[in-house]
């Protein structure tokens, strides 16, 4: 089982991702399961939502304790909420930011951390650019698929279009290309560079 | 058709086929989003002859679902937590009636203090105002015992309310089998109602019963009930047959063959504990579950036939009978052959706490070593109580409770958990 925990604030589409995301794995055959944190829905309140992708069903209905994955919406909560409870060092962490893990104060707590398991995305920008709002949930799908290797682009494009309908849809699907497209950049970059 | 839809949206998908002609409801959380998708489908001519009528409370909605049933129509309607307490009056007489009213209860806690996450208390409170009642332990069954609920409650002329876990199940994303709309009309008749208001054959419906034959009015609504003992589970297994689902039923049990100890619970719950007990079952335990799907009526025969093996019960409850304990354990203990004092009571999930894993494993090997006590209030948090506790010992006015607990706990709204 693959389990994924995603943090933002209401207002950035963090329900949605995860059903998103679950739609995507379904249409790859997966048994998927998505839920919310039902929190009293605020926007601005701190958010979180669960994924859980596995190749049988899942019968499991606890929170995610222990994520194979974080997909981090809103950097402000990196001090505010413990975001990284219950990750393995061989865990994945996607954060929508411009600064890197050492200017986000994360360096020494990712030492341990594999480096192509690691992966910054503009993904409200992007948003910006496409959407017209900053709504980075879309474009950190696309950023999820490329890091994780886990689902591919085209589901994720296919589970947008399913959530979606029309220039919305489309506007997503841009915006979720470009970061997939920028993360598989960034991680094919590292990995000369470490080769190097 | 397999389809990745939230538990709600299966719920309103599987009412739309089976053809309701009047859907009332009144919106509350977490059940909301069963009646807005089958108002989007009316409204999108998608049900041509059904009627969407929006009421003032939850009352009127159970009050027009009576109006609707009395006159022969399929009704349906959903509620949750005080939503079910403000239309109980209507919901009792649904049933002295016997109106075939289908509504789904999205289970959720009771205020005070105000608490919009999943326990069933809601659905508890009603166990005996002659509803038959179902609880689904994922989407794919809650979907499932829909499609069932109306064919028995037309059958018995009884209403039956379906249960689901509000939020758990009715906010999750999962993977449903959507059946096709032949299929359930092959299954479903349409509604032959034993008594209508017909202006054609006029005749009144809800009379006053004197003492000279309330009991007997009553005795038959018992009987109807234990009818539904043998109807549920052979529609079960018909079902099985057109649709090729094991779902419904009045019970179901996982590994219990040579189990020492049974764990008995209702709805989604189950699936954690099942992968709880499959963790214990590796290490050499010999332990399995007792699902309960059909509650009303108690399925008494089935509940004693699989826990006969067993030499402790634990009953896993998301309710609590407050100076009493466990409303689940005190109807197993009925059923159970051996000692009323070997089936333990674990009041577990109130107001959304977390069940997990970790904490279940614990009372089972508790249970498992004879160690557990007869009331166990999972992962209750001992300092925060015994510090409310000292305050109403040291001062005579030492306020709300719930606030003083927030402020404990510095936090002035609640969180998710």
């Amino acid at each position: 089982m693959f389990q994924v925990r995603i943090h933002g604030r209401g207002g950035q589409g963090v329900v949605t991702a995860a059903e998103m995301l679950s739609i995507a794995a379904f249409r790859e055959g997966r048994h998927a399961q998505a839920f919310p944190s039902f929190g009293s829905e605020r926007t601005g309140a701190p958010v979180v939502a669960y994924c859980r992708i596995d190749d049988r069903e899942i019968r499991l209905r606890e929170p995610i304790l222990q994520p194979d994955a974080l997909i981090i919406q809103d950097p402000t909560l990196l001090h505010q909420v413990d975001v990284f409870g219950g990750l393995a060092p061989d865990g994945y962490i996607l954060i929508n930011t411009t600064r890197t893990f050492d200017a986000l104060g994360l360096g020494e707590f990712v030492r341990d951390f594999r480096a192509e398991h690691l992966c910054t995305v503009n993904a409200s920008e992007l948003a910006l650019k496409h959407v017209g709002r900053p709504v980075p949930n879309a474009a950190l799908l696309g950023g999820f698929a490329a890091v994780t290797g886990r689902i591919s682009l085209q589901s994720v494009v296919a589970a947008i279009r399913d959530k979606f309908r029309g220039q919305i849809a489309e506007a997503n699907v841009a915006a979720a290309t470009e970061a997939f497209d920028f993360v598989t950049r960034e991680t094919r970059e590292r990995s000369h560079a470490e080769t190097d | 058709m397999l389809k990745q839809i939230e538990g709600s949206r299966a719920v309103a998908a599987a009412v739309a086929l089976c053809r309701p002609e009047v859907i009332c409801a009144y919106p509350i959380s977490p059940q909301t989003h069963i009646v807005e998708a089958l108002g989007e489908a009316v409204k999108a001519g998608e049900l041509p002859h059904c009627e969407f009528i929006n009421v003032e409370s939850e009352f009127a909605a159970m009050s027009v679902a009576i109006g609707a049933s009395a006159a022969g129509a399929r009704a349906y309607t959903a509620t949750a937590s005080q939503g079910l307490l403000f239309m109980a009056e209507a919901v009792y007489n649904a049933s002295g009636l016997g109106l075939p009213i289908v509504m789904t209860v999205a289970n959720r806690a009771i205020g005070a203090p105000i608490n919009i996450w999943n326990d069933h208390t809601d659905a508890m409170s009603q166990r005996d105002c002659g509803w038959i009642q179902l609880f689904a332990e994922t989407n794919q069954e809650a979907l499932d015992l829909h499609i069932q609920a109306f064919r028995l409650g037309e059958e018995l002329s009884l209403p039956v309310m379906v249960c689901m876990d509000g939020f758990i199940l009715t906010h999750a994303y999962e993977r449903v089998d959507l059946p096709a709309q032949a299929q359930v009309d092959a299954w479903l008749p349409p509604f032959e109602p034993r008594q209508v208001l017909d202006p054609a054959e006029p005749v009144s419906i809800g009379a006053m019963v004197g003492p000279e034959a309330f009991m007997e009015v009553r005795y038959l609504a018992h009987a109807k009930q234990m009818r539904a003992l043998e109807l549920i589970p052979a529609w079960a297994e018909e079902f099985r047959g057109a649709f090729g689902r094991d779902t419904g039923g009045l019970t179901h049990t996982y590994r219990t063959e040579d189990a020492e100890v049974i764990v008995v619970a209702l709805g989604s719950v189950l699936g954690t504990i099942k992968d709880t007990v499959d963790a214990m079952r590796e290490s050499g335990a010999k332990i399995g579950v007792l699902g309960i799907t059909c509650f009303r009526p108690w399925p008494a025969a089935a509940v004693r036939a699989a826990l006969a093996g067993a030499r402790r019960v634990v009953v896993l409850e998301k309710s609590l009978a407050v100076g009493l304990g466990g409303i689940v354990s005190s109807n197993v203990r009925t059923s159970y052959p051996g000692a009323p004092d070997s089936v333990h009571t674990v009041i577990a999930g109130l107001g959304g706490r977390a069940i997990t894993r970790e904490a279940l494993a614990r009372v089972f090997a508790e249970a498992l070593a004879g160690a557990l006590a007869p009331l166990t209030f999972l992962d209750l948090d001992r300092t925060m109580v015994e510090r409310a506790l000292a305050r109403e010992r040291e001062q005579r006015r030492s306020g709300p409770i719930a606030e003083n607990i927030l402020r404990d706990l510095g936090t002035v709204a609640s969180r998710a958990g």
